[in-house]
This record gives C-alpha cells, sequence and structure tokens, in this order.
C-alpha cells in the first residue's frame, strides 16, 4: 500500500522502481540504486554531504522523498563526469586538493557544479555563500574556495573555446 | 532516521488537496518544502499517517500582482523568493530576509508558506509577514479565507489554521514610497535559527516618521510586533536617543524561551540590539 512506482532520470538513464513512500532520496541512491556518492553526514539538512541536483537545483537528499522524484531529472556526483573524462569541478578539487578525508567531497562537488552555474563568475565572498550549506571539518574550507575559482575559470576557458 | 510509514499523496490542484485533508481528517499532514516536516518525523514527533504533497500544485508557486496587491504563492520557495523582481522592486524587505534563512539548498525546498504555517516562533516569515501587513489566504472545506498575519499566529505552533485548511497566498501592499527596510539577525552560524532577530519597516514625510513597524522573531511564543516601541518614533524626529528608548520598549514584550542559544536576560539584550540595528539601517535606506 505505501509502496509506489517512482520513474525518473537518474544521471542520464530512464529508471523505473518501486519504491516504500518513507523512503529518502539518499537511502533510495545508496541501498536500492548502489550509488553511494551522496553521503549521509548529518540526516538533518545542516551538513550538504549528500547535496544531488534535481531538476536544475541543489537539494540535500536526506530530507526529501524518493517519491518526490516521480517524473524528475536527477543527477548525482555519479553522474558528473562525462564519457570518462572528469568534469572541471572534479579536476579543480583534484588539482587544489580541495578535500582531505573526502567524506563532504561529492556533497562540495555537486553543490559546486550548481552554483557555478547559477554564477559563471563569483568572487570569494560569493563562493562562501554559495557553499555555506556544505559543511567540511577538515580543510579549513581555503582550497574548496581554491578548486570553486579555479573551475570557474576552467569552465569559462571550455565555454570560450566552443563559443 | 527514516520517517515512519505513511500513505502518500500527490493532489494536482488545492480542491483535490482540501479535499483529501477533509477525508484524511487528523491524521493527514501536509508535505510543502518538508524541511521541518521531515525532520519531525525522523524523530518521531510527528507520525502522520498520510502526506498530501503540495509541491505539484502550480497554482500554489509564485509572486503575481493584482492592482495594488502583491500576491505571493504560498509554495513560493525562498530562493524564488530572492530572485523575484516584483518583490525586490516593492516589498524588498521579504528577498533581504529570505537570505538570511538557512542556506542554498534548503532554500530551494523551504517555502514562504511552509516557513508561516508551521506557527514556529524561530522561523523568519511570521515577524516579516507582521512587518509587512500581510494578509494570509487560507483555502478550507468551506471556500477561503482570509487573515490578517496580526491575527494568525495563536501561539507556538498553533495558528489561524484548522485542521484541513491549506495557507494559499500571502499577499502583501508595496511599501510606501521612500521606505526604508531592515533585518537584523543574530544568529551562531549558517542555517541556525534567530538568537534574537527584529524586522524594520520605516517610512519618513517631512523629516518625521509616518509609518513604522518593529517586529521580532524567536523572542516569545509567537513572532512578536512592539507596538509601544513604534509609538516612541511614529509622529517624531528619529534620534540615537528615541532609538535607544524603543528598544527598551520592544525589550518589555520579549519572552524569550532558554535554549542553547542563551538564557532569556542574554536573548532579550540581544532583541535590543538587534532593533538598533534595524531601525538604524531601515533609516539609512530611507528616502
Amino acid at each position: 500500500m505505501a509502496k509506489q512506482i517512482v520513474k525518473m532520470t537518474l544521471n542520464g538513464q530512464q529508471i523505473e522502481q518501486l519504491v516504500d513512500s518513507r523512503t529518502l532520496l539518499v537511502h533510495f541512491l545508496r541501498e536500492q540504486m548502489n550509488l553511494t556518492g551522496a553521503h549521509i553526514g548529518c540526516e538533518t539538512s545542516h551538513c550538504g554531504a549528500c547535496t544531488v541536483d534535481i531538476d536544475g537545483e541543489s537539494v540535500k537528499a536526506c530530507t526529501h522523498l524518493a517519491v518526490q522524484c516521480d517524473g524528475s531529472d536527477v543527477k548525482t556526483v555519479e553522474g558528473l563526469a562525462e564519457a570518462g573524462a572528469l568534469h572541471a569541478v572534479q579536476e579543480a578539487f583534484y588539482e587544489e586538493h580541495g578535500l582531505q578525508c573526502g567524506f563532504c567531497t561529492p556533497g562540495m562537488l555537486m553543490r559546486s557544479y550548481r552554483f557555478l552555474q547559477e554564477n559563471r563568475n563569483p568572487t570569494e565572498d560569493e563562493i562562501r555563500l554559495g557553499l555555506s550549506g556544505n559543511l567540511c571539518r577538515c580543510t579549513g574550507y581555503q582550497n574548496i574556495v581554491k578548486a570553486v575559482q579555479s573551475a570557474a575559470i576552467k569552465l569559462q576557458q571550455k565555454e570560450s573555446a566552443t563559443a | 532516521m527514516i520517517p515512519p510509514s505513511f500513505e502518500y499523496h500527490r493532489p494536482s490542484t488545492v480542491d483535490e488537496a482540501v479535499g483529501l485533508l477533509s477525508t484524511l481528517g487528523s491524521e493527514a499532514k501536509i508535505l510543502a518544502g518538508g524541511h521541518s516536516l521531515l525532520p519531525m518525523m525522523k524523530l518521531r514527533f510527528a507520525q502522520p499517517e498520510h502526506l498530501v504533497d503540495i509541491n505539484r500544485i502550480p497554482e500554489l508557486k509564485g509572486v503575481r500582482v493584482i492592482g495594488d496587491d502583491i500576491v505571493i504563492g504560498a509554495m513560493t520557495s525562498e530562493n524564488a523568493v530572492i530572485a523575484d523582481p516584483v518583490l525586490n522592486e516593492k516589498v524588498p524587505l521579504l528577498p533581504e530576509a529570505a537570505k538570511l534563512i538557512a542556506d542554498p539548498q534548503v532554500r530551494n525546498r523551504g517555502t514562504i508558506g511552509g516557513d508561516i504555517a508551521h506557527g514556529d516562533p524561530a522561523n523568519d516569515h511570521p515577524a516579516l509577514a507582521l512587518a509587512c501587513d500581510s494578509v494570509l489566504t487560507i483555502a478550507g472545506p468551506n471556500g477561503t479565507r482570509q487573515v490578517p498575519a496580526s491575527e494568525f499566529f495563536l501561539g507556538t505552533y498553533w495558528t489561524a489554521l484548522e485542521e484541513s485548511d491549506i495557507l494559499t497566498e500571502i499577499t502583501v501592499k508595496a511599501f510606501p514610497s521612500g521606505a526604508g527596510y531592515s533585518y537584523k539577525k543574530l544568529k551562531r552560524k549558517t542555517g541556525d535559527w534567530a538568537t534574537a532577530a527584529c524586522a524594520v519597516v520605516i517610512a519618513l514625510s517631512g523629516g518625521t516618521v509616518s509609518h513604522i513597524r518593529i517586529t521580532l522573531t524567536n523572542l516569545g511564543p509567537t513572532a512578536l510586533r512592539a507596538h509601544e516601541a513604534e509609538s516612541i518614533l511614529m509622529g517624531q524626529q528619529v534620534s540615537d536617543e528615541l532609538i535607544r528608548q524603543a528598544a527598551e520598549k520592544a525589550m518589555e514584550i520579549c519572552d524569550p524561551a532558554e535554549d542553547l542559544r542563551g538564557d532569556a536576560e542574554y536573548k532579550t539584550a540581544m532583541a535590543g540590539q538587534m532593533v538598533q540595528r534595524a531601525i538604524h539601517d531601515a533609516l539609512s535606506k530611507a528616502r
């Protein structure tokens, strides 16, 4: 009774799954779809480790029901690299060492990916505000901010190369 | 943490939603942005048997101008409030204050209506609704009705909403021309509720105050409007001394709950500071 068929586009693939209505999106992704990129951190929508993209917006998957994604386009960190090539934000976090333990990284990447579409040429302050829903307990954020700055430049260069 | 089991319903119109709520009765809860309800369900503070998800009801979203009225759909997200050109031009307090609510991801889900309807004195929109003289439109089994914000907040988690009601719209008037506004919110960190916060709307005419609202967040069982503090400034030429007196009056109506953000004395003192800062900031924007 409490189960529903949910259809969504997940990392570009059409999927159809039977979902218990109480299942949170983050559990659906990790346990039913074996996509363990979105992490379960605080479970109270504070830490941002579970951040994914739903219909072009960053959302914390720990506070969203899987059934609410019926008909939606969902992207997780697993869908960020295309054709085996890292996305610019992934390259930048790697090069600038925008992580230490790595727990917050999938959420940081997904938020940065969306943030740089909302603001293509952000200031440092705007980056810090844009990522204020993602907590990191290791880095002190310095290299994360550098990584987002570097990713912004990479994306701008890519854009002008294809223009 | 996983919420308890429930039946999930997703109506596509307000009528359908009200019909569902009427049929399901007290065992049903409305799911708006879900960022208060789902955490409460995880902790078993709420265990509804039915969730009525009103996210796919198009008529509940967006901002419309109808004559002098600016009508904000209850399911308009905080980020949509921040980005809305009409609100930025006519009621700029709302987008400015919404930037201080939660964080970017949560603002994609959290809605102005959910923030008001929850009845939590820690939420920011109740005090903003009082400061904007907002009128709340409620759809229920017997049709729709309008309730001024001043009559909506009855107690902690207690509002004028009846069991099968849905808050559908928040109606505001454009600020008087040249009005200044401010929302000052003391919080420990991003995403936290206010330790103390104050909204101010002020208009001057011939150098004296012709319109003023001073309202407070998280300083009593509901959002508060500081009428006596307003009276001190109304019709006067504003001075630092009068602002201090107004802040004192506002502190007198504070009755904050003690928690990890501080004891009642500290929060009340911070309320006084927020009132002074908000008045100064609002005056700096008034023309």
